[in-house]
């Protein structure tokens, strides 16, 4: 393979360096590097970061390719500068037996445009009755360490707690989308003063807050790890951070659209905006951005939902929940925390790269940009604007809130171990 | 006049005053011995009603027929929330048969909305009620049976509601009369309270325009008119409230608690009414109960609808600018 010469990137939003790429590894970083016999890349103005990791990817393969396959999700995730991605479980099949993880595995090596880690359901069929093979999906080629039931909420507490404790043998983690299914029961959206004025089922804060709260109970009790998907209130940020104070082994996740849109969208009734959970208010997504900045909630995860347009072009009620999210991600992130000087750029690569590769122990993912490291990479032009027309994804689906919206910042170029798989913005 | 008629909560005062006065025209035509005006002839009007509701469907196709329109009944029954697509197929095929008019009602909340500004259609939308969210031309009916009642016939012309006091009590959670009739009551600058046990008031409410009680009977003898809304009884093993016994002695109208309200006060309701646990027969049967008067007003109103929607509605005083567009 050959070499390529990035030059003068800002390393992290750092100082401008040059970094340069040997086969699948970072070989040197430093100024003034020699270009010779590599391909050069003026990066002057850009940032460089450890290639993306989402921890919280809906890949729907298998069972859904009308909405996305392994290879339109990973190549929609080199658009975003990801890397990696963790695929969720709630496809059909479910992936809660070795034999579909490791299908799934194989599909994003044999693609190449991002790893695809496959996380395991936590209860067969996502039922919540029966523990899944959690043991085998972790020994298999697949090597899962994340389990989740995501969509659904493992709300049995014994259930709960035996998988906590089950995975411990093995280092993994129990990812949970945390929703009391009784308190949701018929929920539309956030519940509160806009879904009393549309009439709307309401989805209440604390569906969520009450499972985190337990789940970190139990997580202490058994002096296990757990992981909070997609966490949406003020509420839960109270939660997770006294969670921590305690010493409770709890990491938390927030998606770009909980950090940048609230429920007063949803008057549009246009079901692009309905999401699981729902969009919260203006006081929730303002204790979201605090809680990313300092820590308490972790990292930031897309929950990239990719439905076809069928599913959402209808009344509300009907409409399938979820928005796609990793083309977008980054441009959130910079608008709702670089940009109002809550995170620089490193925290960026901390809460999008480094964090999320620790909790799912992606060894070679969220390294650090220095020699010797895998050369898994995302080069970021900041100053870019532009409106997002959805015709532009790679996704298969196009349900994104964002159409028609200005948001900053450009992923121009992704290298995954090495090789160029997003170059000047469009797909190798 | 707007384009279309989706919330009580797009009307001005202006324009909530004027089909009130319009469906006072329309009612004399109901006291002729041909009951029936030219104002619609050649025009197409669908109901297109995904839920069960032979009252309102009959009470529009009144309207309809009394206006000369021509009249598409289509019922979807409960097939819309399933698929979703046979909504947004149905109105494109009612679209491309050149239809005038839909008057729309749907168990999901906003399938007006969506269906007037997703643009797979160019026709006027009326709701005729959506899930819990609203039913306008309910709301309007009932203000025209308070102005008639508490105001008067002729004197109420060109009036609103101001001042009046307004008890809506049962389940305003679920009911969309109780968020229409709160939004246009005091868009016609009528006091309203809401009373109901506090599971049935939407987490929320507080930004209504309006207050709320758990105490019916502080709340009767102040009362000018009182809308009884319509309980489920499916509520009760939801949790809502513990027995049926217990809902009527706290929430439900009978005769001695009628007596407490001033002598002027009428008892609304919208109808069908679940006698025994929500009101008593000796209430419901009273004459200052309105709820077959309401049942002719709604076709009044119905008509005037139809009429400022689709009879090219000129301003009768250009002079005065309107304030529809905000
Ligand atoms: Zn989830």
């Amino acid at each position: 393979m050959s070499k390529i010469l990035i030059r003068g990137a800002k390393v992290l939003g750092g100082e401008a360096q040059d970094v340069l790429i040997d086969g699948e590894t970072i070989a040197e970083v430093g100024t003034g590097l020699s270009a010779e016999g590599a391909q050069v890349i003026e990066a002057e103005g850009q940032i460089l970061l450890p290639g993306l990791v989402d921890l919280h990817t809906h890949l729907r393969e298998p069972g859904r390719e009308d909405s996305e396959t392994v290879l339109t999700g990973t190549r929609a995730a080199a658009s975003g500068g990801y890397t990696a991605v963790f695929a969720m479980a709630n496809t059909h099949p479910v992936a809660d037996t070795a034999g579909v993880v490791e299908q799934v595995y194989r599909l994003g090596r044999e693609h190449g445009y991002c790893d695809v880690q496959p996380i395991g359901a936590v209860t067969v069929g996502l039922e919540g009755k029966k523990l899944a093979e959690l043991g085998a999906m972790h020994d298999s080629a697949a090597g899962v360490t994340v389990f989740s039931d995501d969509g659904k909420c493992v709300d049995d507490a014994v259930i709960m707690r035996r998988a906590l404790e089950y995975v411990k043998a093995f280092g993994g983690v129990v990812a949970q989308h945390a929703q009391e299914p009784r308190l949701t029961e018929g929920a539309q959206m956030n519940e509160g003063v806009v879904s009393a004025e549309l009439g709307l089922g309401g989805w209440p804060a604390v569906a969520e807050e009450s499972i985190i709260a337990r789940d970190v109970l139990l997580a202490e009790h058994v002096g296990s790890r757990v992981h909070i998907c997609h966490l949406s209130t003020a509420g839960s940020v109270e939660i997770v951070r006294w969670a921590k104070s305690r010493g409770i082994d709890v990491t938390a996740e927030v998606t770009p659209h909980h950090l940048l849109l609230t429920d007063e969208l949803v008057r549009s009734y246009n079901p692009v905006y309905k999401v699981n959970p729902p969009l919260r208010t203006e006081r929730d997504v303002m204790a979201l951005r605090e809680a990313l900045a300092d820590g308490t909630i972790d990292i930031v995860a897309t929950d990239h939902a990719p439905h076809p347009h069928e599913d959402k072009d209808c009344e509300w009620a009907a409409a399938a929940m979820g928005m796609v999210g990793l083309e977008t991600a980054l441009s959130v992130v910079q608008q709702t925390m670089v940009e109002t000087g809550l995170l620089d750029w490193a925290g960026v690569a901390d809460r999008m790269s480094v964090k999320p590769a620790a909790i799912g122990r992606a060894t070679e993912h969220g390294r650090p940009v220095s020699a010797g490291e895998p050369a898994n990479l995302t080069l970021v032009d900041p100053a870019y604007r532009g409106v997002v027309d959805p015709a532009d994804f790679a996704s298969r689906s196009r349900n994104t809130p964002y159409e028609g919206r200005e948001l900053p910042g450009r992923v121009t170029h992704t290298f995954l171990r090495g090789r160029a798989t997003l170059v000047d913005g469009k797909l190798a | 006049m707007m384009r279309h008629l989706i919330s009580a909560a797009d009307l001005t005062r202006d324009d909530a005053v004027l089909i009130l006065d319009t469906a006072e025209e329309m009612a004399r035509v109901a006291d002729r011995p041909i009951k029936k005006l030219p104002t619609l002839r050649g025009r197409t009007i669908c109901n297109l009603f995904f839920e069960d509701s032979t009252r309102t469907r009959i009470s529009f196709e009144a309207a309809e027929k009394r206006l000369s329109a021509d009249v598409i009944n289509f019922a979807a029954k409960g097939s819309s929330v399933s698929k979703g697509e046979s909504l947004k197929d149905t109105a494109q095929t009612l679209e491309a048969m050149g239809v005038d008019a839909v008057v729309i009602r749907h168990s999901a909340s906003g399938a007006p909305y969506r269906l007037a500004t997703s643009g797979w259609i160019d026709a006027p939308v009326i709701n005729a009620g959506d899930g819990t969210h609203q039913h306008p031309t309910q709301a309007l009916l009932d203000a025209f049976t308070m102005r008639r009642r508490l105001i008067g016939r002729d004197t109420g012309l060109g009036k609103d509601l101001a001042g009046k006091r307004i008890t809506l009590v049962g389940d305003v959670l679920h009911s969309r009369v109780a968020r229409s009739n709160v939004d246009l009551l005091h868009t016609l600058g009528a006091e309203v309270t809401l009373v109901a046990p506090p599971t049935l008031v939407p987490v929320g409410v507080e930004t209504w325009p309006c207050e709320v009680s758990y105490d019916l009977d502080g709340v009767l003898p102040k009362s000018d008119a009182v809308m009884m809304l319509r309980v489920q009884r499916e509520r009760m093993n939801a949790a809502f409230f513990p027995t049926e016994r217990e809902y009527s002695r706290r929430y439900g109208l009978d005769g001695e608690r009628m007596a407490k309200m001033p002598e002027h006060a009428i008892v609304m309701h919208p109808g069908p009414m679940v006698r025994g646990m929500e009101i008593t027969a000796e209430v419901a049967d009273s004459d200052r109960c309105t709820v077959v008067e309401q049942v002719a007003n709604g076709v009044s109103i119905r008509m005037a609808v139809l009429y400022l929607l689709l009879g090219g509605y000129e301003p009768a005083t250009p002079a005065t600018p309107r304030t529809e567009e905000n």
